[in-house]
């Protein structure tokens, strides 16, 4: 286990937004407000120094309460936000499951999309002709896929969306939540095909609020708090102190009251 | 400069679906459909040559090829950078989820506006034969400002695209702009006939008109290009492109910011 190669590194990354009172969007209040100056930015730090480093096939679980900074750091790592300092070194394919399917567009029919969202995904032409049709069987959508998009329920294209983002085989996972995609019987055959995911030794990055998801699945974890990590390590020791965490919490609300 | 060209390769095929969306849903409700990228010059040509035809120096034959050439030139550089100033924020919705090269929404703005206008091109070819415009060598040599306004549009795009994600303003303030571009360039009157020593110092300088008038002496007067609108409109075209290539990429990390 310990020869294992490096998957991914996040090297002291930060990220801060503006979180400006008023936006200023025009010209002329720009520069009314440099005049006067009060072009004041209230600076947030929604992620601070965070530093962490994964082999291949290990499963980390980030925890934290809202706002903490878990989705932040998850666009950081898929690569939609740059962080204002630090950087990320990812080996290998990175599958992000977040938010399926958020490249399509509604006036294109199904098929259209998997070729337009699969080329977002960064995938070749030849890869999509070769696995056009295990898309389209896997998303069970039949004659819908030749359908504008825009008369889809939001299950189905859900299920699209996981359909062409999982018939790549990645390195690295990552995943918001457990997966609540579609019905029953879709939402089974999605968890079989990440966990066969699983077997191959796919690296997970998982977010979730549920300590028992993030014990079955994962062996490390991390908990964040406004955007620091305040402890890392075994899941279980991680666990164990945001349980305490949340109590603590809990009892100050009550006696708040 | 080797990451940059790996990075496009890997994106291409991106760049081709992106291209063909933009074009595909451009049409798809319409029942005349691509058909309409014809349609619509030969009708704009037939209502300009019945209004501007009995302005001074207009009776010239062959006018309907004279007023296309500069229109259909003028107008890819028109909805060619408005679209791609609006590329940006009208794909912020996926910008926001999956990590693509910034630069491919303008690009692909472009590109589209390219294909249209160049199936567009039919019909000034039509329209040659129709007004039996003399064909000579120099018609090869036509690409070349073709290849100049695309470079141009690109780069101006660039700045727009940039500017447009921090200032709303950019999109009403460039309408105008256009316009303005528009009358000060000669599509639909002839300037060695209007008698204006002003018009002509505007038109000099006007680096759309540089390349409007390159590309109607090599096809409507089947003469050699003007060097100097060539190598001014030349330059214009990339130093609009240094300038549009260094802002987008110096600003396109905080875009999603302000979005």
């Amino acid at each position: 286990m310990s020869q294992q190669k490096t998957a991914l590194k996040v090297n002291h990354v930060s990220m801060k937004f503006n979180m400006s009172q008023e936006k200023v969007d025009n010209i002329k209040e720009y520069f009314i407000k440099i005049v006067k100056k009060e072009l004041s930015y209230q600076e947030f730090w929604a992620l601070n120094d965070v530093n962490f480093e994964l082999k291949r096939g290990e499963h980390l679980g980030i925890l934290g309460l809202n706002g903490a900074g878990k989705s932040t750091l998850l666009k950081v790592i898929s690569g939609v936000l740059k962080p204002t300092r630090g950087n990320v070194v990812t080996k290998g394919k990175v599958v992000p499951l977040l938010e399926l399917g958020a490249g399509f567009d509604k006036q294109y029919t199904g098929a259209e999309n998997i070729y337009l969202y699969g080329a977002m995904l960064g995938y070749t032409k030849k890869f999509i002709d070769e696995k056009y049709d295990e898309i389209v069987e896997f998303s069970e959508l039949g004659d819908f896929i030749n359908v504008p998009m825009k008369n889809y329920s939001s299950g189905m294209r859900a299920r699209l969306g996981f359909s062409i983002a999982t018939v790549v085989k990645p390195d690295i996972l990552i995943l918001d939540e457990v997966l609540s995609v579609g019905d029953a019987s879709f939402r089974q055959k999605s968890e079989e095909r990440v966990k066969s995911m699983f077997d191959e030794g796919v690296t997970v990055l998982f977010v979730s609020h549920s300590l028992e998801q993030v014990k079955r699945i994962c062996d490390k974890a991390i908990i964040l708090e406004h955007g620091t990590i305040i402890a890392k390590g075994d899941v279980e020791e991680v666990a164990e102190i945001y349980q305490t965490k949340i109590k603590r919490k809990k009892k100050r609300k009550k006696k708040a009251e | 400069m080797k990451k940059y060209i790996a990075n496009f390769e890997k994106y291409r095929f991106l760049l081709g679906e992106l291209v063909k969306k933009d074009i595909k849903l451009k049409y798809r409700r319409s029942k005349l459909g691509i058909m309409w990228t014809l349609i619509e010059p030969i009708l704009m040509a037939i209502v300009l040559t019945i209004v501007f035809s009995n302005l001074r120096g207009n009776k010239m034959h062959g006018f309907p090829v004279y007023l296309l050439a500069g229109r259909t030139l003028f107008q890819f550089f028109n909805t060619g950078t408005k679209a791609a100033a609006r590329s940006i924020r009208s794909n912020s919705g996926m910008m926001r989820k999956v990590y693509i090269p910034k630069y491919m929404y303008p690009l692909g703005s472009v590109l589209s506006n390219f294909v249209t206008f160049l199936i567009s091109m039919i019909v000034l070819v039509g329209a040659c034969v129709i007004f039996k415009i003399q064909v000579t060598k120099y018609i090869l040599l036509a690409p070349i400002p073709l290849f100049i306004l695309m470079v141009m549009t690109f780069g101006m795009s660039m700045i727009l695209a940039t500017l447009e994600v921090f200032f709303r303003d950019v999109e009403y303030l460039w309408t105008v702009t256009t316009t303005l571009i528009m009358y000060c360039t000669a599509i639909f009157y002839v300037p060695e006939k209007m008698h204006s020593e002003l018009l002509l110092v505007i038109l000099k300088w006007n680096p759309v008109y540089g390349v409007i008038r390159n590309f109607r002496e090599s096809i409507f007067y089947g003469k050699m290009l003007d060097a100097w609108s060539l190598g001014y409109s030349g330059t214009v075209a990339v130093l609009l492109t240094l300038i549009g290539v260094y802002l987008f990429y110096k600003k396109q990390d905080e875009f999603i910011l302000y979005l």
